[in-house]
């Protein structure tokens, strides 16, 4: 399949829906752990659900990804840059993916019923164990800080691109055409 | 059309544009997250409130850390199931699991010196759906808010003894705890003391209608009263060592599960206030106690018996205290679960 020169629509939507969801996880979640207040339970209740349905979205978003691929990068982007790109989208998704399996399996193996929004009761797949919660909580909150700290290098990367670079990438994953800038890539 | 690696004017205002988002969404996050406001009750300053002169029981609880494991059985009646749709209540009996335990941040506590005594049990309805609680034995909570408990927790660890009185001036409504703490009989078992759930719930019947409720287990093993001082007399482990004996004796221990309707207008946000006497109650089913085992390989260790885990036909009410108490134990749990080290299985019980 040749390269094509935007992300197919279907995938851009995912990506922008996930994006804006991931950032609100993320936000709640430091949120809720650091209140006694009532709301922490709708926001417990929002992050569990939430965090599984991500969970079904990155499995369809990578599908997409095998069928369309993605579009090259610029042509004159240095090598390393490249790699940089490539590692960072690589993080991003395996954090999309592994994030929610973490959040589940910390509250398996604390033996804490997972029950979701409109009481869906997920069955737990791991025994209660000290040792692999405490290892599932810990890799939970770190690598939910390093998936903040790489969606900022993202976010900074878009922008360089978009404002100062000016060399198309933006408009590949952009919702709406960018009228001068999507062709630029070429 | 190619600018790159020609940062224009423009550029450097575009840079300045891209540092701004990002220390403004790192700052938003840190907001966020409390690392600004030292202000927010957080459940690491409830647990740090908790945590004795002595420091933290590592690998234990960080409230009720003296305890000891049992299982047994729910039976339901089926009386229930006219305020609430959840399956506990309908007539049937249902695996239980619990934890006698006493309101004391030391593990090692000597048994006559802790005035409120606990229990933790869940209940497991044959779907999958558990229901937990963890109910005391006074017959109101000290204080009315969760911050109240903080400030609480503050005060009578101050060795200065204006603090306490500053803290019932300030939260008068601790004085008819205080009361009950000073009245009110001790008993020589936890068999023989009656378990009140204190905070409010909302029951959905099957129609849809919803009742605010309160629920205690009262025994149904009759205690003489003694004083405290004779209390000290004995060893400072004898309530597990008499509910052993008990249950290995006498046979499994019942406790009979009393849920109390609130009428409109009754306080539901407020533990620390009793409802009226006269109140509608409805006997639900029994708490049958019939093995002890010790907390130390047994099956209440691993339990956070925390509140919030209702099953459908249960929801919380407008009380405050569910909510904080569900974010503190969370939070205990993974302390002690990460302690484990510090309070080894001795591997006798399970393999
Ligand atoms: C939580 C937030 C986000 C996540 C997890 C995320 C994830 C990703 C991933 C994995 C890709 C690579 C797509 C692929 O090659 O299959 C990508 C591409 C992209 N993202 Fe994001 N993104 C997020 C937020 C953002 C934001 C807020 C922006 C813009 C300000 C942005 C701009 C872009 C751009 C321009 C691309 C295209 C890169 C290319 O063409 O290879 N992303 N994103
Ligand atoms: C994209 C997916 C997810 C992200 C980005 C995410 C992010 C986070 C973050 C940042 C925290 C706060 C960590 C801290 O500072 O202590 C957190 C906590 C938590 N998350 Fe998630 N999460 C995700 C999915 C899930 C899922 C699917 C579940 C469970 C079903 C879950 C359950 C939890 C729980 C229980 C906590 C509290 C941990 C504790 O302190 O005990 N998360 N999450
Ligand atoms: C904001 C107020 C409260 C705080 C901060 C608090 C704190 C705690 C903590 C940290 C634990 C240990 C949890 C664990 O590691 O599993 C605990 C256990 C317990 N609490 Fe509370 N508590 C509060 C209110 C209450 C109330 C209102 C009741 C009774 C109605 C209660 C009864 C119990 C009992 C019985 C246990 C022992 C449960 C077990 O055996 O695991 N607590 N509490």
């Amino acid at each position: 399949m040749s390269a094509p020169r935007r992300f197919a629509p279907i995938q851009r939507l995912l990506h922008w829906l996930m994006a804006a969801c991931i950032i609100a996880m993320l936000f709640i979640g430091v949120g809720m752990v650091s209140t006694v207040a009532p709301t922490y339970l709708p926001l417990i209740m929002i992050h569990k659900t939430l965090g599984v349905t991500l969970l079904i979205l990155v499995m369809i978003r990578l599908a997409l990804r095998r069928h369309y691929g993605a579009p090259p990068l610029p042509a004159d982007l240095p090598p390393t840059i490249k790699l940089g790109a490539r590692l960072s989208h690589l993080f991003l998704y395996g954090c999309m993916i592994v994030m929610p399996l973490l959040g589940l399996g910390m509250l398996w193996a604390a033996a804490y019923p997972v029950v979701l929004y409109g009481g869906i009761q997920i069955p737990a797949l791991l025994p209660q164990s000290d040792r692999v919660h405490t290892l599932l909580w810990n890799a939970h909150v770190y690598l939910g800080l390093a998936f903040f700290a790489l969606v900022l290098l993202h976010v900074a990367a878009a922008l360089f691109h978009a404002l100062v670079r000016r060399d198309g990438v933006f408009g590949t994953i952009a919702l709406f055409p960018l009228k001068s800038r999507t062709t630029a890539a070429e | 059309m190619n600018q790159s690696g020609n940062p224009s004017r423009s550029g450097s205002g575009s840079l300045v544009l891209i540092a701004a988002v990002l220390g403004g969404s790192a700052a938003a996050f840190a907001y966020t997250a409390g690392w600004l406001s030292p202000g927010r009750l957080t459940p690491e300053q409830m647990i740090s409130a908790l945590t004795p002169p002595s420091g933290a029981p590592f690998g234990h609880r960080r409230n009720h850390a003296k305890g000891i494991c049992f299982t047994g059985v729910f039976e339901a009646n089926g009386n229930g199931a006219e305020l609430s749709s959840a399956r506990v209540f309908e007539r049937g009996t249902y695996a239980a699991l619990g934890r006698f335990n006493l309101g004391t941040a030391d593990p090692n506590a000597v048994d006559a010196t802790v005035r409120v005594r606990g229990l933790g049990l869940q209940i497991a309805a044959a779907d999958g759906e558990e229901w937990r609680m963890a109910l005391i034995n006074p017959p109101i909570f000290a204080v009315s808010t969760p911050q109240a408990f903080h400030d609480l927790l503050i005060a009578s660890g101050k060795k200065d003894p204006e603090a306490m009185k500053m803290f019932i001036q300030a939260n008068p409504e601790f004085t008819a705890f205080a009361t009950w703490a000073k009245t009110a009989p001790w008993t020589t078992s936890y068999a023989e003391e009656p378990y009140h759930g204190l905070n409010s719930f909302i029951f959905t019947d099957a129609k849809g209608g919803e009742h605010a409720v309160r629920w205690s287990l009262l025994p149904t093993a009759k205690g003489t009263a003694v004083s405290q001082a004779e209390l000290q007399s004995r060893g400072p482990d004898f309530l597990e060592q008499e509910i052993t004996e008990r249950v290995r004796i006498a046979g499994p221990q019942r406790w009979t599960m009393v849920t109390t309707v609130a009428d409109p207008g009754d306080p539901t946000a407020d533990p620390s206030k009793a409802w009226p006497e006269g109140r509608r109650t409805v006997q639900v089913g029994t708490l049958v106690v019939q093995r002890i085992e010790p907390e130390q390989d047994g099956p209440c260790r691993d339990i956070n018996f925390d509140p919030t885990v209702l099953p459908r036909g249960i929801r919380l009410s407008d009380d405050p205290f569910p909510a904080a108490r569900s974010s503190v134990y969370r939070k205990s749990y993974d302390l002690r679960a990460a302690e484990a080290g510090d309070y080894p299985r001795t591997g006798a019980a399970k393999p």
